[in-house]
């Protein structure tokens, strides 16, 4: 049986998203059991779990991308699961979000692929558009990069170009799912350091899946694990490393149960 | 490990078939409509994406232009090659530029290009699209508050419903020299009378139908090879199976329709 969720901590400023009885099931298969989380204005909150445990599902839920079968996702005010196709579109945009393959569209070059939710959403002069491109580029520490293809990257710098593009148009709200899986030790620290600078100039919110505790310590204010479509924790990274809970323990030392295997 | 259900013996099992085939096709019959729908919803709404549209158009019309001109080229010829040969045995030789200008204008040019485009581009539309949507490139759309339907398939769906009946037009005429070309160079006919005949029987209507034909068949594949790439799922054999799909959907619903608007505009 799975432990009520312990929230020991709650989120430090009102809440930028509330997740309430969140249910979702694909089939036959009940993905999402009941999640209740609230995520403040400025918070950074890494979630954590087994593989299939339902995390990238979770994150889809919080920007519209599916829909619940039970229970609100509230962002910002606005309930995501009442709310019209066109307050949902508008809602996104305060939204940056990244993929675990980076997602970039492959037609278009790097530049292109950044350039597209400026151009999209803003009427900036290319001259300014360009700018952005060359700084976004800069954070992630890829710079002249512009004219190239995706296909010509490697892994590890799609993601970051995927980083970038996310950034781009300032949000509100970053999501990121899995940003740094597969980076080596530098470029997952310049991702971290990244975050941590978005967050100290433009105050984002910021939700985070990764495997990667070491980032947790850096970047999180607070670490949830969910486990089979549950929050069975949320605390302080500090606290969350020493917790007792048995499941917690056998996550940390990579002694993930059979039966949570997917 | 999952076993999978057992299905039905005998009878039972047949209706179970057939069952899960008639709500299959309903299921792609559903989303057809869905798409259409929403593309044409979409169409009138900001921003209006000109370069894609331009894009498209050259994709959808520009580079299909050798394969109809080909088609209907050869399908011109061997329309004389047929018609020469059988008129010759009631001596009505003199008729073969009449009944292949109306066959290509009426029927001929608007399903061939139909046929050939929904081969080369609606395919490519649904790999496309399908590729798309399983590396998440369609979800990362949505997350950039980007409505995929109104940057993907509008401009792809208008360019084909805009530039099918400019090929269709090129086919025509490309056939009819096709015929020309074989009753005269092949078999020694007038040229002046040939060309007299190719119009003395030919009406506006006959191509201006044959166009409003191929404006839906443009309408038909774009929206089946982007509906199929939508909802692809599965990785890349998803994809292989929707583009593949899509072809034979495609040329289905395009042979289908021709009837019914065969029977309503002629």
């Amino acid at each position: 049986m799975v432990a009520p969720a312990i929230s020991a901590v709650r989120s430090p400023a009102g809440p930028m998203i509330s997740v309430i009885g969140l249910h979702k099931s694909f089939g036959e298969k009940e993905v999402l059991r009941g999640i209740d989380l609230e995520i403040g204005r400025g918070e950074s909150l890494m979630l954590v779990g087994g593989s299939g445990a339902g995390k990238s599902v979770f994150i889809k839920h919080l920007i519209g991308l599916l829909q619940p079968d039970e229970g609100h996702v509230v962002v910002d005010g606005v309930d995501l699961t009442h709310a019209s196709p066109e307050a949902v579109l508008e809602l996104r945009k305060k939204f940056g979000m990244t993929f675990q393959e980076g997602a970039l569209f492959d037609s278009m070059t790097v530049g292109d692929n950044i350039a597209f939710p400026i151009r999209r959403h803003t009427d900036k002069p290319e001259k300014e558009v360009g700018a952005r491109v060359r700084e976004c580029l800069q954070l992630v520490r890829l710079p002249g990069i512009e004219d190239k293809m995706p296909s010509e990257l490697s892994g590890g710098m799609r993601r970051r170009v995927g980083f970038a593009r996310a950034i781009a148009l300032e949000p509100e709200i970053l999501l990121f799912d899995e940003p740094t899986t597969g980076l080596d030790p530098i470029n997952t620290a310049a991702i971290g350091d990244v975050i941590n600078q978005l967050r100290s100039e433009l105050g984002v919110t910021a939700v985070t899946i990764t495997h990667d505790m070491g980032l947790a310590g850096k970047i999180a204010d607070r670490v949830a694990i969910i486990r089979r479509g549950q929050i069975l924790l949320v605390d302080t990274p500090e606290r969350f490393l020493e917790s007792e809970n048995w499941f917690v323990r056998a996550f940390l030392n990579g002694e993930v149960p059979e039966e949570d295997h997917p | 490990m999952v076993e999978a259900a057992a299905r039905p013996a005998g009878i039972f099992g047949w209706l179970d078939h057939f069952g899960s085939l008639v709500i299959r096709a309903l299921d792609d019959l559903g989303r057809f409509f869905y798409i259409m729908a929403s593309s044409v919803m979409w169409t009138f709404r900001r921003p209006f994406d000109g370069t894609e549209w331009l894009r498209q158009m050259v994709r959808v019309g520009w580079d299909s232009i050798p394969v109809v001109f080909l088609t209907c080229l050869f399908t011109g010829m061997v329309l004389a090659l047929q018609t020469y040969r059988g008129f010759e045995r009631f001596h009505a030789e003199g008729f073969v530029g009449s009944v292949v200008a109306l066959s290509l204008t009426r029927e001929l040019a608007p399903v061939l290009t139909g046929l050939m485009v929904a081969g080369r581009v609606g395919s490519a539309m649904a790999a496309e699209l399908g590729t798309m949507r399983v590396t998440e490139q369609i979800d990362a759309l949505y997350a950039m508050a980007t409505e995929p339907i109104h940057y993907l398939v509008v401009p792809r769906v208008n360019a084909s419903i805009l530039m099918l009946p400019i090929l269709t037009l090129i086919g025509d005429a490309v056939g009819v020299i096709g015929g020309w070309l074989i009753s005269v160079g092949l078999f020694g006919a007038n040229s002046y009378l040939y060309m007299e005949r190719t119009f003395q029987f030919l009406e506006v209507n006959d191509i201006t139908s044959g166009l409003v034909k191929s404006a839906f068949f443009g309408l038909i594949l774009s929206v089946t090879g982007c509906a199929k790439g939508f909802y692809t799922s599965g990785g890349a054999e998803g994809v292989g199976r929707s583009t593949t799909s899509a072809v034979v959907t495609a040329s289905l619903y395009i042979l289908l329709s021709d009837f019914f608007l065969t029977k309503i505009l002629f």
